[in-house]
């Protein structure tokens, strides 16, 4: 008997016990469907991911001074020299502080983030003057009390036309000198656009400390990243002498980082749900069993019409493996279903554009396992029924 | 093959060599063959009859080669049957036997032409050729109507001609017939033994066995055994064929 016939045999005996068949796939249908949607959940979050990263930029270096153990801390124009003096890695640098004090319009209170920068800092984020123009570097060595604001607080506040309007920043009036374009997809309260934008010397001056404790770096391009994290490490260990009084972080590692992380969990979920695999498998073991008992006669008669040991054996492992085979099939449907079900949940509660993606490595994989599942378990109750005395399997009631 | 001179009789097909067969039950060894030969040649129609547990089926479990002597030799064709593997066995039965059953076996889940086809499928043959001498033998058995029709749909006597021609697709060198009417009313089994006889003279090697002396009667040459020995060997109808007889007669015929 070859393959076919035994392909053929092995769907009609599925055909022919369809509720029972259906219940044999079922533990593979779950182990299959649940794998693919993990592995899809975990690929559309790393997707997501990078995706964001990308947009605050993968070649970005955060740099964070603490100045633990130091009475002196590193200036705005060691930092710019830094940039002058490396120009094969480090592009640009921009300091940002973080602004405590309210900004006011009239009695209103802002919810917007104040940030202090320097010049260079919309081109390092990327992003771009719809009204007026951006903070300069006049406006920096003067300390000029103008702000940049987001499409957010000039639609909301000012309807639109904000250039040439004031905002009290810390109870100081400060003069809109430019709105931005739309950072993000939708404008909202809580969204990126909801921002103000100062010069980095005004800003210093309203912080406690007086100096600058943060810094974004760009490197030149993505491969230069590493070379120009170890130049800014270097220069701030020259100065402080110590690697506590500050850190360096690269967009990219954090990445990096953060997609380790998706993965391990990953492969720990799919790893669980692949459990239920090995459960639909003893299934198998379990109803073949039963089928060879059931079809003991059918064997007896097979086996005096001159099936061999390897015929019979064939016959069972194949129609063990199809059964699993198209469990896998029906799993890696309902993975699919699973998945754009999860990508729907997912944009409509959390409104991100986040998407479920199985990966056709997956698919195949779950395939492959299935099949390979059902020979497994499908050899023993084959070989069963194989060595089955053909006078007793004859005279079997 | 040796050449045979005209006079000499049709080759031995069948040959019993002082077969024994043993069990073991408990502490009690079970003689269920017990030193039996006998030569059953080409286009012979040979009835094994013996009561239950007289051995006959045993016997019948040897000839089929679903079994082996525990002594003894058995040869098919020529071919001694007890040095082989299963997979030889397998491919034997294949080749040489066509088994007709008391109770049909045939595969409820396969249609009439599907179990016609088996034992085709086991020989290798190819899918076309398959049909060709499947439905050839349906219609010897006068089924060539119900091709695609399921055992269960199916009349006893139908069922019987369906295995009967399932025996006969192999076109095999002996056809192995263990209590073809048991199931039958008397009148399909006549039919069923009539078909036999027709294909007894149409030259097929015919073994069959039964505990039915009237049944064995359509036999040309009855082998009686009693306790696993052979007690009468000699023509239906001859004297001690059907009364039991006393002395063994060996396996001439």
């Amino acid at each position: 008997m070859n393959f076919l016939q035994c392909f053929r045999l092995a769907l009609k005996a599925i055909w022919s016990s369809k509720i029972r068949s259906l219940l044999t796939m079922l533990g593979i249908i779950i182990g299959v469907s649940a794998v693919i949607t993990i592995v899809g959940l975990g690929n559309g979050m790393e997707l997501y991911m990078t995706e964001q990263f990308a947009s605050l930029g993968t070649t970005t270096l955060t740099v964070n001074i603490t100045g633990r153990g130091s009475s002196r801390s590193i200036s705005d124009d060691e930092m710019y020299a830094l940039v002058e003096e490396n120009p094969a890695v480090l592009d640009a640098v921009t300091p940002t502080v973080s602004v405590m004090g309210s900004a006011k319009i009239g009695r209103d209170t802002l919810s917007s983030t104040v940030t202090g920068v320097g010049e260079d800092y919309l081109s390092i984020k990327g992003y771009t003057i719809a009204q007026g123009r951006g903070i300069q570097y006049t406006d920096i060595l003067n300390r000029q009390k103008v702000c940049v604001i987001g499409s957010y607080v000039a639609l909301e506040y000012f309807g639109g036309a904000a250039v040439g309007e004031t905002i009290r920043i810390s109870g100081s009036p400060y003069t809109v000198a430019g709105v931005l374009n739309e950072i993000s997809d939708s404008t909202s309260e809580s969204g990126s656009d909801n921002l103000i934008l100062i010069p980095y010397t005004n800003a210093a001056k309203m912080s406690f400390m007086g100096s600058i404790s943060s810094y974004t770096f760009t490197a030149v391009d993505e491969d230069s990243v590493t070379a120009a994290k170890t130049v800014v490490e270097d220069a701030l260990y020259d100065f402080y002498e110590d690697d506590n009084a500050y850190s360096v972080i690269a967009m990219s590692e954090i990445l990096d980082i953060m997609n380790d992380m998706i993965d391990i969990m990953v492969t720990i979920l799919a790893g669980i749900a692949a459990i239920s695999l090995v459960v639909g498998g003893v299934g198998i073991m379990n109803i073949m069993l039963v089928s060879v008992s059931e079809r003991t006669r059918e064997i007896g008669i097979r086996k005096s019409l001159g099936a061999r040991q390897r015929d019979i054996l064939f016959q069972f492992v194949i129609e063990a493996a199809v059964t699993s085979a198209i469990g896998g099939i029906l799993g890696i449907l309902f993975g699919y279903l699973f998945s754009s079900a999860a990508s729907a949940v997912i944009v409509a509660l959390l409104d991100t554009d986040m998407a479920v993606t199985p990966t056709a490595g997956s698919i195949l994989m779950a395939f492959g396992i299935s099949v390979a599942i059902g020979v497994v378990f499908g050899y023993l109750p084959a070989r069963k029924a194989a060595r089955l005395n053909p006078i007793d399997a004859l005279h079997y009631d | 093959m040796y050449e045979t001179p005209a006079v000499s009789p049709a080759p031995s097909l069948i040959e019993f060599r002082d077969v024994y067969k043993l069990y073991q039950m408990g502490d009690e060894t079970v003689r269920a063959v017990d030193g039996v030969s006998f030569t059953i040649r080409k286009g012979e129609f040979a009835a094994i009859v013996g009561q239950s547990g007289s051995g006959k089926s045993t016997c019948m479990n040897i000839i089929g080669c679903l079994d082996i002597p525990t002594s003894g030799q058995y040869l098919l064709g020529g071919e001694d049957v007890g040095q082989m593997n299963d997979n030889q066995l397998a491919a034997l039965r294949n080749r040489t036997l066509g088994f007709i059953f008391q109770q049909y076996n045939l595969i409820p889940k396969l249609n009439v032409l599907e179990n016609v086809e088996l034992p085709l499928l086991y020989g290798g043959v190819r899918t076309s050729e398959r049909a060709r001498r499947a439905q050839a033998a349906l219609e010897r058995a006068g089924l060539s109507s119900k091709l695609q029709t399921y055992p269960n749909q199916l009349s006893g006597g139908q069922q019987q001609r369906v295995s009967i021609a399932r025996a006969l697709a192999g076109d095999p060198s002996v056809i192995l017939a263990d209590e073809p009417t048991g199931a039958l009313d008397s009148k399909t089994g006549r039919e069923v033994l009539h078909f036999l006889e027709e294909l007894h003279r149409q030259g097929n090697t015919i073994v069959l066995i039964t505990h039915d002396n009237s049944i064995a009667a359509h036999a040309q040459r009855i082998i009686r055994l009693e306790d696993g020995k052979v007690i009468y060997d000699g023509p239906s109808g001859g004297k001690g064929s059907v009364v039991q007889a006393d002395e063994e007669s060996e396996g001439t015929a």
